[in-house]
Order: C-alpha cells, then sequence, then structure tokens
C-alpha cells in the first residue's frame, strides 16, 4: 500500500489576513506560513494507516515556492517517509495543483491519496475532486472516517449537508478529509531532527510536462464592509422589546 | 448563451439552495436550463419546472443518480455540455463535490462561493474564512460555479412554465457506491432556509443542555444551530454546525447563545439581518457584531426569554 499525502503551505490560521494597500492581493510578506490545518488532518490519517499496516509507504507532495520544503518537512517529521516539491514562483490555482499532483500520481503509483478538503487562503475546495476527475479515480470528500476494506475497497464517511453519508470506494482513490476525521499529533523534537535526514526529490513544472497557467485572473482584493457592533440591552423583557418593535424581526 | 443549474434534491422534493443558483444564473443573463438528475424524481423536474425564468429542465432518472453522486453526475453534465457557457450548482456539500470534478474534465478552472455577478465572467467570492473578498474574472470559455446561497435571493418557485426533456444516462461509472446516509431528521425548519436561527456554542456545556436552545427555537419557530466548539465538543451533530467550514447562514434573526464568536464561526453568520448574543463575557468577540448584546448566565437568561415570550 502506498498513500501519497498533498499539503499546502498557507498563511497560519492565527493570522488575520489583510489585503495589500494597492488591492492587488493579499499581504504575505513577513506572516507566518503553516501547513494548512485540513491537510495536517490528511497526513495524520496517512499515518495512521501506516501504523496499522507496516508495510505502507507514506509520501508528501507540495506544489509551490522553495519554503514549502518546511511543509514537508513538517509532514515528514509527523512521520511520513519522504517528500516531493513541485517547485514554483507561480501562484498555482486549483486545476495547476491538480495538473501537477497528477504527475506525480503517474510516477508514484499510489493505491490512496489524501488531501484536505480546502486550503484556508483561498477556500477553493476543488483540488481533491479534480484530481480524482483527471485520473478517472473514485472520490471521497469531507471525510470524517476512513476504513479499509482489504486491498480494492475504502469505505469513507462524508460529512454532508443534511448529516453523514457512507460510500464504498473502488480503490485507486482520492479522499479529501474534514475537521472531524481526526485531531492531528503533535511533532516531538527528535522527530524534527530525523526529518531533516528523510528525502526530499523537487521538480520543476517543466520536468513534469505541466503547465501552471491560470485559469481565474484576480482583479482586486478588498477588506469586506464592517458590521458594527449595536446596543446592550439590560434584561430579556428590553430585548425582546427591541425586536418586536425596533428590528420587527419577531 | 445558455446556462445550466444542477438542481439539488432528494428525489422527492427541490432543494430550497437551487432557486438561489437559480437566481445567480438569472442575473448571469440568457436562457437558463436545469439539470434534475436522480431516481424516480419526475415531481422534481415538475417543481423545476415552475421556475420563473427558466426555458427547460432536463431530467435523467437512473438508479446510478440516486444519491447524487459526482463521478456519474459529473460525466452526465459532460456529455450535455454542448454549448453551455455557464454551469451552476449551489454551494451545498454536493455542489462542492460535484462542480470541481466538472471543471476538471472539461479542462477549465472553477469559481467557488460566488457572492455576486458583476458580469458574465467577473464575480466576487469571499476568501480566507469571508476576512477578504475577491474580485475574480474566468479567462475560460466554460465557467463552472458554485452559488454561495446567502448572496442571491431565491428566485420564485411559480410562473415559469418550462417544457421538461427527457435525456438517457451517461455510462455508469461504478468507481462508488452508496452503502447509507444517516440524515438528522428535525421538524424545526432547515439551517439554509429558516428565518429564525437559535445556536449554542461551547458555553452550553453539554449536550442535555441543548434543550434549553430548543425551547428558544421551538418558541420562535426558528432553527437549531451551534458553533463548531459544541460540535467538537460532542454536544450536537455536525451538521448542525454554522461557520466558514460548516454552513453559512443568512436569516433575519440570528441568536447566539454561549458563543464567544471566533472568525470562523463569525464567517458563518455575521450577513445575518440582526444579531442577539447573550453571553457571560462581555468582552467577548461576538459583541462586536451583535446588533443586540445581554451579558447575562445563558441558564437564567434563555428560559426567561421563553417564559417572557409567552406574555
Amino acid at each position: 500500500m502506498k498513500i501519497l499525502v498533498a499539503v499546502k503551505r498557507a498563511i497560519d490560521y492565527n493570522v488575520k489576513a489583510r489585503p495589500k494597500s494597492d488591492g492587488s492581493g493579499v499581504e504575505l510578506a513577513n506572516v507566518k506560513m503553516s501547513m494548512n490545518p485540513f491537510d495536517e488532518i490528511a497526513v495524520e490519517e496517512a499515518i495512521r494507516i501506516q501504523e496499522a499496516e507496516a508495510t505502507t509507504e507514506t509520501v508528501a507532495v507540495s506544489i509551490g515556492v522553495k519554503q514549502c520544503q518546511e511543509t514537508l518537512r513538517t509532514a515528514m517529521a509527523m512521520g511520513v517517509d519522504r517528500g516531493i516539491l513541485v517547485e514554483t514562483e507561480e501562484d498555482v490555482q486549483p486545476l495547476a495543483v491538480a495538473q501537477a499532483l497528477k504527475a506525480i500520481v503517474d510516477k508514484e503509483q499510489p493505491d490512496l491519496v489524501l488531501l484536505g478538503k480546502q486550503a484556508i487562503d483561498d477556500d477553493s475546495n476543488q483540488v481533491g475532486q479534480m484530481l480524482s476527475a483527471l485520473l478517472g479515480w473514485s472520490q471521497g470528500t469531507f471525510a470524517c472516517g476512513v476504513e479499509l476494506k482489504g486491498n480494492s475497497l475504502v469505505s469513507v464517511r462524508r460529512e454532508v449537508d443534511g448529516g453523514i453519508q457512507t460510500l464504498d470506494l473502488k480503490m485507486p482513490a482520492v479522499i479529501t478529509s474534514d475537521l472531524r476525521l481526526n485531531e492531528p499529533r503533535y511533532v516531538k523534537l527528535p522527530n524534527i531532527m530525523k526529518a531533516k535526514k528523510k528525502q526530499l526529490d523537487t521538480f520543476t513544472p517543466d520536468e513534469l510536462g505541466v503547465d501552471l497557467a491560470s485559469r481565474i485572473k484576480v482583479l482586486t482584493v478588498s477588506e469586506p464592509p464592517v458590521r458594527e457592533g449595536g446596543v446592550k440591552v439590560e434584561d430579556v423583557n428590553q430585548l425582546i422589546d427591541k425586536l418586536r418593535n425596533q428590528a420587527k424581526v419577531i | 448563451m445558455a446556462v445550466l443549474v444542477l438542481a439539488e434534491h432528494n428525489n422527492v422534493a427541490l432543494g430550497g439552495s437551487t432557486l438561489n443558483a437559480v437566481s445567480a444564473a438569472l442575473e448571469i443573463g440568457g436562457d437558463i436550463d436545469i439539470l434534475v438528475a436522480g431516481l424516480d424524481c419526475s415531481e422534481v423536474a415538475k417543481s423545476a419546472s415552475g421556475i420563473n425564468g427558466i426555458r427547460k429542465v432536463i431530467c435523467a432518472d437512473s438508479s446510478c443518480y440516486a444519491h447524487s453522486l459526482a463521478e456519474d453526475l459529473a460525466s452526465l453534465i459532460v456529455k450535455i455540455a454542448g454549448d453551455y457557457e455557464h454551469f451552476l450548482a449551489a454551494a451545498t456539500t454536493t455542489g462542492k463535490n460535484v462542480m470541481p470534478r466538472v471543471a476538471a474534465l472539461l479542462d477549465v478552472g472553477q469559481i467557488s462561493d460566488i457572492i455576486s455577478v458583476l458580469s458574465p465572467d467577473t464575480f466576487t467570492r469571499p476568501i480566507y474564512a469571508g476576512n477578504i473578498i475577491a474580485t475574480v474574472q474566468a479567462t475560460d470559455d466554460k465557467k463552472v460555479i458554485t452559488v454561495r446561497t446567502t448572496g442571491f435571493d431565491a428566485a420564485s418557485e411559480t410562473g415559469g412554465t418550462a417544457v421538461i426533456e427527457m435525456i438517457e444516462a451517461a455510462a455508469e461509472s461504478g468507481l462508488a457506491t452508496f452503502i447509507s446516509e444517516e440524515l438528522t431528521k428535525s421538524d424545526r425548519p432547515e439551517l439554509a432556509a429558516a428565518n429564525i436561527i437559535v445556536s449554542g456554542g461551547r458555553g452550553m456545556g453539554s449536550g442535555e443542555n441543548f434543550s434549553i436552545i430548543e425551547a428558544l427555537a421551538d418558541k420562535l419557530g426558528a432553527a437549531v444551530g451551534a458553533s463548531r466548539a459544541a460540535v467538537d465538543a460532542g454536544y450536537v451533530p455536525n451538521d448542525y454546525q454554522v461557520g466558514q467550514t460548516g454552513k453559512v447562514v443568512a436569516p433575519d434573526l440570528y441568536i447566539a447563545i454561549g458563543i464567544s464568536g471566533a472568525i470562523q464561526h463569525l464567517a458563518g453568520m455575521k450577513d445575518s439581518k440582526v444579531i442577539v448574543a447573550i453571553n457571560k463575557d462581555e468582552e467577548a468577540p461576538i459583541f462586536g457584531v451583535a446588533d443586540y448584546g445581554l451579558v447575562g448566565d445563558l441558564f437564567k437568561e434563555v428560559p426567561a426569554m421563553v417564559e417572557a415570550l409567552d406574555d
């Protein structure tokens, strides 16, 4: 069994993103970057499968700038065996990421690809589905439970709008993680040291024969209108009076 | 120019979110067709044909569409893609599951969660959990889009007289098999469609204590929601979650009880018309967006509110 897990370097979830003053993009200079939290959950899931089945190999992939090496080292410190970076300075959009991942899948021939359901920067929620389409594979998005059924089938519990849906997917399959799939482990210092010695290969998009051109132009970015706080009320009677007679919503 | 809208449904009734997606399609302009793919879904097709402004309903009735699996829906949409320039679906878990797959098969980009239409190729959408609004332009010939339902009013369900055209199913992929569904049953309105929502957070302390929220919700005819903290703590099921990673809602009245107001929760409800916060911590960020704030113990204030509403 081989598992490929895709990780994105994104703005840290504790940082409030701001537009650049000219509105041309989001300010990323001197901003703390981390692994996209949903991808961390995907990494954790890959490692748990590996821990249950010792013969499993896990490989992390990232697409982006040189500093994505740090994101890959984090995945390796969590327990992933090795890393692959597709290095580019371009702003890569979901379809381009899916195409680059497909090229890596063609090389590595994994049984499963795990990804976060979305990145917390562009909030697209597309790459897993696109990769699955390009490969002609099955997909299990928004997963909150993953269970292998032998070598050819994987059962996925999915968080859908009305509750939980369970699907059996033919392998190979693409699975994207939702929040409640697992709780990622903390990385221990000795493992950070060990991760530095693990194999990390780098490819350029040209070497993989993929075109990362943007399909969607970002014209401007801006802050949404700010919602002003209102008033404090003294008690529930005053609250109900305001809702009935001022806001007229009940 | 023509737009294809994917209908959201459960084979019995048309999902309300479809009407919001149709509104976005009307703003884009051109002929608008609705695709109803399901099993024994003729009632859904009939409802769809009544929506105002629709040219025709395309209906594919086959067991492979019974559960809206992405693999089969996407190949059907691609099969009939022909002359359509726009492909729209509501940004529900179904729409988000299917549309990126359609885009990749058509070799085009996809635009997620639009909240406004500026022109047929230019849209706005929230990024970074709604902290930033991006204005984006699609450069591909075909545009595949998901629509955030709170960004568009529902189109009228009546007045339309669209024809229903039955089509053959596409070849079944056989990649995924539906096993089961555990849907939360409730007599209360759906979160996405409710005019009033009462939500509880970590401050509720337990799942049993949510009965206080439910009592208030029933008094107001409201839906019940929750913050991610309350869902993570196991108080309520995941489909109650309002927030960036849960449901995005914009009711007339949103009452946040024992919810501190984390950014990710605010992203899911800050477009509500009127927001009420009840919290014992007067420094809680939720008061920063609330029109009416009540600082106090929710276990005292909420039952008092239920009682006062009786008067």
